[in-house]
């Protein structure tokens, strides 16, 4: 009995293969990267008719096997078995298109010519039928002497037959003869004679039923109105309606806090269970709604086939930069959070067009820096209405937009040019979303975020509760006790830097702890002004309270200005620095954004707090 | 025997051959894998809405390709 089979899965981008691979396997997978490039592994298990397990290695989307991006690479080097860290597989399922028979059969009578046992799976037969496709598959299977398979992934038509094909004893090769000339031509003309009788087109009607939703999609005037109104849609649940399940996200880590504290003797170890690791931990968990309703969105706008079009109706906007249309989703999501954003790069085949993405997303406004914002914000126009408040707030993002481009034309101009990439976009056929491959990816996802973020931020929370714990001072006070430690030392050293920024040393403190996280900013300022936790108002009440040595308020208009012009451009999320770590594979670029972000910020809030100078004093 | 004329100057609907190309030849030869082969024929579906990219059809797929690519790219 077969048992135990390794099968990879190879096909061109946007033929269902994640859909099949899913159906397969279920939620029996392992997503990881390739070692040494930043390529997602996907691996999973699934039982054949007899029960036998077997492994599915979900290879990416590639075009042909002379490999020309990363992706390709990967897939290559797999199916050759030249990748040391994953097992050369027994037999290959090479998926296709239905529609698109001959440019899909490039990639599969490349891998027929490896030498491995192949099925084929021809998917979509539901849509080449619509469009007056028919396919002689029984023909083609007696011509190629192995399975193969029609079927329609996304509603599981066709694999009961699929896993018949699979749990065959044993696997046949392909009757394929090698095509030499490595002319794409050649390869064409023989993959016309193999499929020569097996594909019948009706003389179709050209309009096909994407056309017709392309018509208003991707319409001059219509389709803005329908991209608007999706991503003001997605802005609405981000910040608004997320707020529930993060509220319930924050009390439920609070609660967790006060049992500890009920139930443990005061100490340095209780401090640092409640303070470092729970305070830590939630600090990352509560963007875990955001995070989930960002990829909800992604996952529809990919799974129907919208989100292709969304980078074709951009490409315009973003190519000015340097960027390509695929760049503006992951822009978009980092607006939420830039871990996502980031990650989300992965649908850009282009290594540096990830990396550009990469390193200019920590300036989108993401949503850890509104609370810092609004607590400048009131501070700034004590008694300013709440147009003036929201028109500071505007200006704030349209500062982030600004540098976005400014930075990705730089880095455009600065890094080192790959040959001339050429910018393919293709545009798949509209289909039905798929609720169950949407929940799957949004739990994969939100898994990778927990795991990776959360490692780092609990590391980092640690360290920061040590650092503004220790050294101790015998002070009862919260506030007197921060101004001794190690984190206030800090921020009395770097007072003669942040000074002609217009900060002080106990805004030095804050910059200091919000160096992980920036909406830590808020509760230092609590801590530091107050002594301990406190409500919002109370905190801001007394920050306007605050003098300098010269009796006028420390928080003035120019000083507040500068502090916001910090956050916007600061990078100060080292969940971030960690994520760009992992998905550049090298320190180099995370240091590199670190350094020519907060670099950038420190110079821009020099500048507004000096012209400032000149006009408020 | 007007060599010149390239995919960008298509107008919506309009169908052509393909002819030589004057690209890198990665760019190239990744184009012909996808079907941009000479003598296919390429139908232009529609720009978008800033005018670029522009899509095409070609055996049965929609890709989009920009202006600058496109016009390397010569008719029959």
């Amino acid at each position: 009995m077969a048992s135990d089979r390794t099968f990879a899965l190879v096909g061109n981008p946007n033929t269902g293969k994640t859909t099949l691979f899913n159906a397969l396997t279920g939620l029996r997978q392992k997503v990881a990267n390739y070692p040494g490039v930043t390529v997602e592994k996907k691996i999973g298990t699934g039982r054949d008719r007899h029960g036998a397990e077997f492994t599915v290695i979900d290879l990416p989307g590639a075009y042909s096997l002379d490999a020309k991006s990363p992706d390709e690479e990967v897939t290559r080097a797999v199916l050759r078995g030249e990748r040391p860290d994953t097992p050369q597989p027994d037999a290959v399922i090479c998926l296709v298109d239905a529609v698109n028979l001959e440019r899909h059969f490039y990639l599969t009578t490349q891998v027929m010519e490896l030498g491995l046992p192949v099925i084929v799976v021809i998917n979509k037969t539901d849509e080449a039928e619509e469009r007056g496709i028919t396919i002689a598959a029984k023909r083609l299977e007696e011509r190629l002497g192995v399975s193969v398979v029609p079927m329609q992934a996304n509603e599981r038509v066709g694999m009961e037959a699929l896993q018949v094909a699979l749990s065959a004893s044993d696997l046949a090769q392909p009757q394929w003869t090698a095509v030499e000339d490595g002319d794409p031509a050649t390869r064409y003309t023989a993959i016309e004679t193999l499929l020569d009788g097996t594909v019948a087109r009706s003389e179709e009607d050209r309009q096909t039923p994407s056309d017709k939703w392309d018509r208003v999609l991707v319409h001059p005037i219509f389709g803005w109105v329908v991209l608007l109104s999706i991503v003001g849609g997605l802005f609405f649940t981000l910040f608004s309606l997320a707020g529930y399940p993060m509220d319930l996200i924050d009390g439920t880590f609070g609660w967790l806090g006060e049992q500890v504290e009920a139930r443990m003797a005061e100490g340095d170890l209780r401090a640092l269970i409640t303070e470092g690791i729970i305070g830590g931990v939630g600090g990352v968990v509560i963007f875990l709604p955001q995070i989930l309703i960002l990829f909800f969105f992604i996952g529809l706008m990919e799974n129907t086939g919208y989100l292709a079009r969304v980078s074709f109706m951009m490409d315009r906007l973003m190519s000015g930069v340097g960027l390509n249309g695929k760049a503006f989703v992951p822009v978009l999501s980092s607006y939420a959070c830039a871990i996502p954003g980031i990650m989300a790069t992965r649908t850009m085949e282009s290594a540096r067009d990830r990396l550009i993405t990469t390193l200019i997303a920590p300036i989108t406004s993401c949503s850890a820096r509104l609370p810092v914002y609004v607590m400048l914000i009131a501070l700034m126009l004590p008694v300013g209405t709440a147009g003036q408040k929201a028109l500071v707030m505007i200006g704030l993002y349209v500062l982030s937009i600004l540098g976005v481009y400014t930075f990705a034309w730089v880095f455009n101009r600065t890094l080192e040019k790959s040959e001339k990439t050429l910018m393919v976009l293709e545009l798949p056929s509209y289909q039905r979303p798929s609720w169950r491959e949407i929940t799957l990816q949004m739990y994969e996802r939100g898994k990778i975020f927990l795991r990776r973020a959360g490692t780092v931020i609990l590391g980092l929370s640690i360290v920061l509760w040590a650092m503004t714990t220790y050294p101790k001072s015998d002070s009862e006070d919260g506030s007197e006790q921060l101004a001794y430690s190690a984190a206030g030392r800090l921020g009395k050293t770097i007072e003669p830097v942040i000074e002609p920024l217009g900060y002080d040393w106990k805004m030095g403190i804050g910059l200091v702890a919000s160096f992980a996280a920036r909406e830590v900013f808020v509760s230092t300022m609590s801590i530091i002004y107050l002594g301990e936790e406190a409500e919002e108002d109370s905190v801001r009440d007394r920050m306007a309270e605050e003098t300098r040595a010269d009796g006028k308020p420390a928080y003035d208009v120019r000083t507040c200005l500068s502090l916001l012009v910090f956050y916007v451009f600061a990078m100060q999320c080292l969940s971030t620095v960690a994520v760009t770590r992992r998905e550049t594979n090298s320190w180099r670029w995370a240091i590199l954004q670190v350094v020519y972000l907060t670099g950038f910020a420190y110079l821009a809030a020099l500048a507004t707090y000096q012209i400032g100078g000149f006009f408020l004093s | 025997m007007n060599d010149s004329r390239h995919l960008g100057q298509l107008t919506a609907g309009e169908v052509a051959a393909v002819g030589g190309m004057d690209l890198p030849e990665t760019a190239a030869g990744r184009l012909r894998e996808m079907g941009f082969l000479t003598g296919a024929s390429v139908r232009m579906v529609r720009r978008a809405p800033l005018g670029c990219p522009i899509e095409f059809e070609v055996g049965g797929a929609r890709l989009a390709l920009r202006q600058a690519d496109a016009a390397q790219i010569f008719v029959q």
